[in-house]
């Protein structure tokens, strides 16, 4: 049984639990930038660089991933959203990027045997693939639209490079998160396509879409159901929505997803809308009674927690969802189905 | 195949791609035919299009953008793209074009065709496309194993692929190797984990009738391997290059348009599903000229062997035709810049209209004059060509409307320009505020009248639907406006409009007030609305006199008469009220004694096969359109007859056909591109009646009860032998069943009015609404039929026509709360309650109990086969009293919702 067979199964069962985020959980730490730099040879000030800390404090990582796993999560990711070329040049460590990945990868991947030894269950490791920073869809200069700062195939290097040393390190799964322009995203599976090609084995891969705007469009101008048209070919294990908004706003979207997509639906939601002062106060009780609504609708197969969401959240959410049954995935009937911004389906 | 059979819905499948003013085939009965077929637009195609291949090579990429532009919004599903041109280094330039119209969300929303011979401008293209387009083409013309990996590319990128009929011995020209070939692709792809869906055979249109002999029978080899095809290859698709065919009439164009439609008629009706094909460029199948037809099915279906020397023959005969068509089309465009304006707002025309504006406006400036005389001169000059035409009669609603889009186009293009000058608008004839009253969201009809005010030169400030009274006294404050319209179309909105009337009164207005909308009646008007305002008060019948009385009211001379007259009519309606002019109404005990008693003995209640409450989710646009019943859409643009025969009616004959053209379109549209989805939800419980209510119960033992619906009765004195009908009649007291629905084919609506409204364009934003109420009641009759015939199966025997649903020949009745059987509508809001409407289906009621979206229907069905519909009328104060008390509400209360069928 391959490691998605092994998922699948879990989820026919229950509805699954992902952890929490590791950016807000990492800034309560109070870490100063030494703290981030440790030992390392690097030149730029280091402070913020998250993905630094799974070379430099990786007890610190360790810990909160133990806590997620506490709160009962099954899919553990990897605190690598930042872990490509494209985003570690600003901290001046694009050569760290393989060993950053490698260590994260080994940390998660040690919290994650040593949870399922003590209990039994099933735990995975999904290696997380942020956006980066830059999009292939969309012009930076407003005057001259048909400008990009990057190309697919430069996209799917750097992809590449993330995803093999994350192997390396024993995910898994890739986890294409926070997908704010489809064509990175496709880069992004295109390369975990070509990196399953050189292991000989396929590699699982999850996408998860955030929304730009309550309309329900993602930065480049999909709506989700026009994203699902353009990534199904990669046969995702699973595919969502995370961060965009909290779970009130998501619903409607998520309902929409779950509607169409032949697979897992996987969804993470901030802890509500950030407050005034740019922080996040929903309770972790709010957060699992909304998530645990849509449990109770049948409209999702995974959920878990982005911004804001503290392993108290991912424990609220992961009681809410116990007695539920999971979404049932649909069998929609054999079409051609294309998509620009909008979805379209012709009868087959 | 057979060549002469009969054609009906594939017939509506060419007429459904020609141009919106072709005349509309009528009896189309299989819309689903209708929709498979998906055109995709060939303008951005550099060996297709001459004029876009000259943009490309000149490297106005901006002016490129437009072509594409102008296909989306013409209704293009997907647009194709090829630049395979010598002259261009086509990977490049394929990759701006792409990355250009990424940046246009108007164009990036439908999907891209890349288009290429070459794998690596294909692949080029791939790299720039965030949604999954389609790949033009491969094939196995370099064999298996260049094609599977090809295949796999594509589908790393995510598209889907033409396959086209090419294997290593070359092109399939015969039907049997276009089957043998795409068969052998059919049965590989799959190995590699390609989606049969995904697949789109291409089994190569060749030219006919080309004089050599070979080449006779190409179009039936097309024809015949792509039914084959459709029937070897499950959920793959059949596609072709549609004017390869006619190639070797170049130059005579009604002759090559003939051909394509005869040609798609048989390849569509084999199960082509997908073309390249410019819809500008066929005819509808039963408009072509019979002689030239059967020439044409002669060479495409290749019937006899001269078939070519007599197409040949007459072929000449039709190219003067077409070059006389082509250059009246032309012509107008060398007149001077006030007839081409003229001219495109009498024909309602825009393709133009923005240029020739732009030239006449120049023209004006370089003549000292202002952007503004370019509105008052030669744009007014032509709507008052269009009102003179529509007050003669000699042009309807649809053509208005259409006209109305080409000036606001037009005013959209000076506005700029008149504003940077900060001067004073136009001069208009009148402003007018116009509003849909609180409560209410119905506005087809405020619509269409705004329109045509605003054809005839009145400043229409139109403040939408659901307008509180305050908002439209400080708009006709603030604005300085010369009247007020109201409109409204159901029964709880008369009594807004008295409070409306009442205010202005009370605020000291002079203005005068005009009435209108469906349950708008002069009686009612003159009873209730007059009287509560001492200024004006008119009723409006329709939109065509709604000129005639803003333009009185705003004329010195004519004014004060039609005022007087109105007065003096409408006090001589309320004398004849107050005089015993009305038929006797009968005690409510009475009338409970002469209520209706259906023979339950001889047909007793028919136990449901289901009961409880359910969410109808499984239905779509294309499987309402059978039921669509037509007569009252075209009734909504007054235009008087019954469908079909409206279409061949001597006076609105033409008007009615072009509509019903356009509105088909629309239909394929929204079926094609999901513009709306139906929802609904159905509901049967256990029930007794109980006096004028009936009771509805949880469990079948009826033992907790969990609502009643109390329902009026006719009190007005009957004939003898003639019942005074309550709905609970039609329900035993011994135990029945009673059955509630809610529906809406309103959801989405939003997104495309929205679109419509940026573009200026009334026309298809009405043509829309008139069209989801259409959908909504057609949903109503569908679901009707289901209840009848599965879910609660009372009803047995053949099904009925549509023509015999329309005429309601079916069992049992589904009255609605606001119609004449049921014409309280706050029940309304208990059956939404009970079945939990808002969240199965996101249809809300306002505080008047109007449903929105507007394109909504509810209410009840009644299934003994003695149920008939019937009209409540008036009622008495003992009924109003006694239904105070059974429906639990003040008296007050009840009088409000009743007002209608009191007095």
């Amino acid at each position: 049984m391959t490691i998605a067979d092994t998922l699948r199964a879990e989820a026919g069962k229950r509805i699954l639990v992902k952890d929490g985020p590791y950016g807000t959980a990492i800034q309560k730490l109070g870490l100063a930038e030494a703290d981030y730099r440790g030992d390392l040879a690097v030149t730029h000030d280091q402070k913020g660089n998250n993905d630094l800390l799974n070379l430099t404090r990786p007890a610190d990582i360790a810990a909160i991933c133990d806590a997620y796993v506490a709160a009962g999560a099954d899919v553990l990711a990897t605190n690598t959203f930042n872990a490509n070329r494209i985003s570690q040049a600003d901290y001046g460590c694009e050569d760290r990027v393989a060993d950053i990945n490698r260590a994260a990868a080994r940390i998660i991947r040690a919290c994650a045997d040593r949870a399922a030894a003590a209990d039994g269950r099933p735990r995975f490791v999904a290696g997380a693939l942020g956006p980066t920073n830059k999009t292939l869809s969309l012009s930076p200069r407003v005057s001259d639209p048909g400008y990009r700062e990057v190309d697919f195939d430069g996209v799917k290097a750097v992809y590449r490079e993330q995803i093999d040393a994350l192997v390396e390190g024993g995910v898994d799964i890739i986890l294409i998160e926070t997908v704010f322009d489809t064509l990175n995203a496709k880069a992004a599976a295109f390369a975990a396509a070509e990196a399953g090609d050189a292991l000989g084995r396929p590699l699982p891969v999850m996408l998860s879409m955030t929304l730009t705007d309550l309309s329900g469009r993602n930065l480049s101008g999909q709506t989700v159901e026009a994203f699902w048209h353009s990534i199904a070919h990669v046969k995702p294990l699973s595919v969502g929505l995370n961060c965009s908004f909290g779970a009130t706003e998501l619903r409607p979207h998520v309902v929409a997803l779950s509607r169409v997509a032949d697979t897992l639906i996987q969804v993470y939601p901030n802890a509500g809308l950030p407050n005034d002062l740019g922080e996040y106060d929903e309770a972790p009780e709010t957060t699992g009674g909304l998530v645990g609504d849509w449990a109770a609708t049948g409209l999702v197969n995974i959920v878990g927690g982005c911004c804001g969401t503290t392993p108290a959240h991912i424990a609220a959410l992961a009681r809410a969802v116990a007695a539920h049954r999971p979404r049932q995935v649909p069998r929609p009937a054999a079409a051609l189905r294309l998509a620009g911004l909008e979805a379209v389906s012709f009868a087959a | 195949m057979s060549a002469a059979a009969p054609i009906t819905a594939d017939a509506a499948a060419v007429a459904a791609l020609a141009p919106p003013s072709a005349p509309a085939v009528n009896e189309v009965r299989d819309a689903a035919a209708v929709a498979s077929f998906i055109n995709i637009g060939e303008r951005t195609n550099v060996t297709g299009s001459a004029v876009f291949k000259k943009l490309i090579l000149a490297g106005d990429y901006a002016a490129a953008v437009e072509v594409a532009r102008a296909q989306v919004e013409n209704g293009a599903q997907i647009i194709d793209v090829n630049m395979d041109e010598g002259l261009l280094d086509s990977e490049h330039a394929m990759v701006t074009f792409l990355k250009l119209i990424a940046a246009e969300p108007d164009i990036a929303r439908v999907p891209v065709m890349v288009d290429s011979s070459k794998w690596s401008v294909i692949e080029a293209g791939l790299k720039c496309l965030a949604g999954k387009g389609i790949v033009n083409s491969i094939s196995l013309k370099e064999g298996e194993g260049p094609f599977l990996e090809q295949a796999k590319k594509v589908m790393r990128y995510g598209a889907a692929a033409v396959v086209m009929a090419f294997d290593e011995k070359g092109q399939a020209d015969t039907a049997t190797r276009k089957v043998e070939i795409c068969e052998r692709a059919y049965r590989l792809l799959p190995g590699i984990g390609f989606v049969p869906a995904d697949i789109i055979f291409d089994p190569n249109i060749f030219a006919v009738a080309t004089g050599i002999e070979e080449h006779n029978n190409y179009g039936v080899d097309f024809i015949e391997a792509t039914a084959e095809i459709r029937r070897r290859c499950p959920h793959a698709h059949v596609s072709g290059g549609v004017s390869n065919l006619s190639f070797s009439f170049r130059g005579n164009e009604p002759v090559r348009r003939a051909m394509h439609s005869v040609f798609l008629l048989h390849a569509i009706r084999a199960g082509m599903d997908m073309g390249i094909v410019n819809a500008g460029q066929l005819d509808v199948y039963d408009a072509i000229d019979p002689e030239l037809r059967e020439a044409c099915e002669d060479v495409v279906l290749n019937r006899r062997p001269d078939s070519t020397d007599r197409l040949l023959a007459i072929a000449e005969k039709f190219r003067g035709d077409g070059k006389a068509i082509e250059k009246a089309t032309d012509e107008w465009r060398l007149l001077p810049v006030e007839k081409r304006l003229e001219h495109a707002l009498v024909k309602g025309l825009d393709a133009f209209v923005v240029e020739d504006t732009e030239e006449a406006r120049v023209l004006a400036f370089n003549s000292g004059g202002r952007p503004i005389d370019v509105i008052e001169g030669p744009l007014m000059a032509g709507m008052n060509v269009v009102g003179d035409l529509f007050g003669s009669g000699k042009m309807f609603l649809p053509q208005v409307v259409k006209s109305a889009r080409v000036m606001k186009k037009a005013v959209a293009h000076l506005l700029p320009y008149i504003e940077a000058e900060k001067t004073e608008g136009s001069s208009s004839k009148g402003k007018i505020v116009m509003a849909t009253v609180k409560g209410d969201v119905h506005d087809i009809g405020k619509n269409i009248v705004g329109v045509v005010l605003q054809c005839n030169n009145f400043e229409v400030i139109d403040l939408g639907v659901m307008v509180p009274f305050q908002t439209i006294l400080k708009a006709a404050n603030d604005e300085g406006a010369d009247m007020i319209g109201l409109s409204g179309l159901i029964t709880p909105s008369l009594d807004e409009m008295v409070t409306v009337a009442a205010e202005m009164q009370r605020a000291g207005m002079t203005m005068p007030l005009l009435i209108g909308g469906a349950t708008t009646s002069r009686v009612h008007t003159a009873l209730r609305i007059a009287p509560a305002y001492k200024g004006p008060v008119i009723h409006v019948l329709d939109a065509s006199r709604a000129v005639g009385v803003a333009g009185t009211m705003v004329s010195d001379t004519l004014k004060d008469e039609l005022v007087a007259a109105t007065a003096r009519e409408y006090e001589e309606i309320r004398v004849k009220r107050a005089g015993n002019a009305q038929s006797a109404l009968v005690s409510l005990a009475d009338a409970r004694a002469n209520g209706f008693r259906p023979d339950f003995a001889a047909q007793p209640p028919v136990r449901p096969a289901w009961t409880g409450v359910q969410t109808i989710d499984d239905v779509t646009v294309a499987d309402l359109i059978p039921y669509i019943d037509w007569t009252p859409f075209f009734q909504a643009w007054e235009l008087a007859g019954f469908y079909p025969a409206i279409l061949s009616d001597p006076v609105v004959g033409e008007s009615a056909s072009n509509l019903y053209a356009d509105a088909r379109v629309m239909l394929d549209q929204i079926v094609a591109e999901n513009w709306l989805r139906p929802r609904g939800v159905v509901a049967i419980w256990p029930a007794r009646r109980d006096g004028d209510d009936v009771a509805i119960y949880e469990g079948d033992n009826r033992a907790e009860e969990i609502a009643r619906f109390p329902f009026l009765r006719q009190q007005v004195a009957k004939r003898e032998g003639r019942p005074n009908s309550c709905l609970a009649d039609f329900i035993s007291p011994d135990g029945d069943w009673l059955g509630g629905f809610a529906v809406t084919a309103g959801d989405g609506i939003e997104a495309h009015l929205a679109r419509f409204k940026a573009a200026h364009d009334d026309y298809q934003d009405i043509l829309l609404k008139a069209l989801a109420d259409r959908l909504a009641e057609a949903f109503a009759e569908y679901l009707h039929e289901r209840v009848r015939r599965e879910i609660w199966a009372h009803e047995n025997g053949p099904k009925q026509s549509n023509e015999e649903l329309i005429r309601e020949k079916y069992q049992g009745i589904r009255p609605a709360p606001g119609y004449p059987a049921c014409p309280e509508h706050s029940l309304k809001r208990q059956l939404f309650e009970l079945m939990s409407v808002t969240a199965r289906t996101g249809i809300t009621l306002t505080e008047s109990f109007a449903m929105l979206p507007t394109a909504s229907v509810s209410g009840f069905y009644f299934a003994h086969p003695q149920a008939s519909y019937f009209g409540v009328a008036r009622i008495g104060r003992d009924q109003l009293a006694d239904y105070a008390t059974r429906r639990g509400v003040s008296i007050e209360q009840a009088e409000t919702w009743c007002r209608p069928n009191l007095d």
